[in-house]
């Protein structure tokens, strides 16, 4: 008698996607590493993703940095530590929300839209098109947007993470007459080595996924336009599911190495 | 009919078969294609015809059989060799595909890219397709700023850029109407006169096939069920091909 345990679907599903995924990844460090190198397009996708994500990435920053600080002014000033305020500010932004939640909106604003231009290029056979001319679509288009992703997600984060910063002091200069100077002397004695080094880090490996998610889904998009849909929104998901993992897992590395 | 015995085509399937699980789309199909000829497949929606011009270009693996393109089988070739390959063919999509990013000038030279000497002449070989096609004047625009007639003529002069020894059509009148569409035609016919190039040509529309074949196959049922030229086929009584040409 064989005793045969049924997996459940969807639970199937999700792990034939993390092969695939996986396979697509290897697939761009293959090609990564091999010519023709696309500079060009690699610098179009540069200017594309981090330029028309500057004022997003800002104004969520500096929102950010301006609720933070309102937010938790009224427990500090009760305890009388209202002068901790730059630092744990700081702290809280550089190392953890400022990454994840500028990444957030990133794989809402990027990975959706890589998600939708390769699905939509799919579904009337552009990459088929590309192909056939005898270049190699995934290097021209994958390779150069995730390439794009995995540089130009930290120099957004770091950006987002100023604006902050910005946004925080603007609330402590209103309500407490701190000038903008003192803040950031606060600011920068306050932060350390160990909590931008690994916070710089981790920003790689968001940009990394966002490229590589969103690329994914749209590059491999199927069912019309009902399917472009799918990969857009399905991008976006996976995407910020995948932010949290790395993040838990930058966490706990970074914690054996640098004691944070 | 022209006698074909004793020249090589210029490509050749033998034999392909392709299955998508239980919905077996060729059972076996054959194809010759000679030097200078307008071939073309007529079959039903879902037939397999758009499946058996992708096995050409190698953007379907078949289950069985093989495809041959000037006496190379390309199931043989490494990637860059089909790439090389694919160069000597022009292929028209049935939704044109023109790159939506891109101005109708960069769509005409994207495939120059892997030609340096012919990259170094690009201004020229775009300006020559682009009066092939009489849209000289739409070289700056975007492809959504062209009409669906002009989209069809942009791709047929992407497609020629190269000077292909073959063309591969998947339904180029599909979607047009009937004056725009005989334009389509008309400049297929223009262009292979031109260029000498073959032209194998993937259509259901019968005005099309009767203007544009010297040849004609009918695809059904996986193979190539009759072959003949237009006038041959058109005298034939049985049923299934009759229903082509009512």
């Amino acid at each position: 008698m064989t005793n045969s345990v049924k997996i459940p679907s969807n639970i199937k599903t999700f792990f034939i996607e993390i092969g695939e995924l996986s396979y697509f990844a290897g697939r761009f460090f293959k090609e990564v590493f091999s010519r023709p190198f696309e500079f060009k397009e690699l610098l179009r996708q540069c200017y594309n993703i981090g330029n028309r994500s500057l004022l997003l990435v800002g104004v969520t920053g500096f929102i950010l940095g301006l609720v933070f600080t309102l937010q938790s002014r009224p427990t500090l000033a009760n305890l009388g530590v209202e002068s901790w305020i730059p630092s744990m500010v700081s702290i809280s932004i550089v190392r953890e929300i400022g990454p994840v939640i500028i990444a957030l909106i990133c794989a809402g604003r990027i990975s959706s839209g890589i998600g939708a231009e390769l699905g939509s290029m799919r579904v009337t056979e552009q990459i088929d098109a590309m192909e056939v001319s005898g270049t190699n679509p995934f290097k021209y288009l994958v390779v150069t947007r995730i390439m794009a992703t995995t540089l130009m997600v930290p120099l957004l984060i770091i950006f987002g993470d100023a604006i902050a910063l910005f946004g925080s002091a603007i609330v402590e200069n209103l309500k407490s007459d701190v000038s903008l100077v003192l803040y950031f002397n606060e600011v920068f004695n306050a932060l350390k080595f160990t909590d931008i080094f690994p916070a710089t880090i981790k920003t790689f490996f968001f940009g990394f996924a966002i490229g590589l998610v969103g690329s994914f889904k749209g590059y491999n998009c199927k069912k019309g336009t009902v399917g472009v849909g799918e990969a857009s929104n399905t991008a976006v998901v996976y995407t910020s599911m995948l932010i949290f993992v790395i993040d838990f897992i930058a966490v706990f590395v970074f914690d054996i190495f640098f004691e944070i | 009919m022209k006698d074909n015995n004793h020249i090589e085509p210029i490509l050749k399937i033998k034999d392909l078969k392709k299955s998508f699980g239980d919905n077996h789309v060729l059972n076996g199909f054959n194809l010759e294609l000679f030097d200078g000829e307008n071939l073309v497949v007529m079959g039903k929606s879902g037939s397999g015809k758009s499946v058996m011009i992708k096995c050409i270009v190698g953007l379907i693996q078949p289950d069985s059989g093989s495809v041959e393109i000037m006496g190379k089988d390309i199931m043989k070739l490494d990637h860059t060799e089909l790439d090389f390959l694919r160069t000597e063919i022009g292929f028209l999509f049935q939704g044109s595909a023109l790159y939506d990013s891109m101005t109708v000038r960069e769509n005409l030279e994207f495939p120059l890219r892997i030609h340096k000497d012919k990259l170094k002449r690009k201004d020229e070989l775009v300006l020559d397709a682009l009066e092939n096609v009489g849209l000289t004047h739409a070289i700056d625009l975007m492809p959504s700023e062209l009409s669906g007639g002009m989209k069809r003529r942009i791709a047929l002069a992407r497609a020629i850029i190269l000077h292909p020894k073959i063309i591969i059509y998947d339904e180029p009148t599909t979607g047009l109407d009937p004056i725009t569409a005989k334009e389509i035609i008309e400049l297929m016919r223009e262009i292979q006169l031109k260029h000498g190039s073959s032209s194998l040509i993937i259509t259901h529309d019968v005005d099309c096939a009767r203007v544009i074949s010297n040849r004609m196959i009918l695809l059904i049922d996986g193979i190539n069920y009759v072959e003949g030229t237009f006038k041959e086929l058109l005298a034939l009584k049985e049923k299934k091909v009759r229903a082509f040409f009512k």
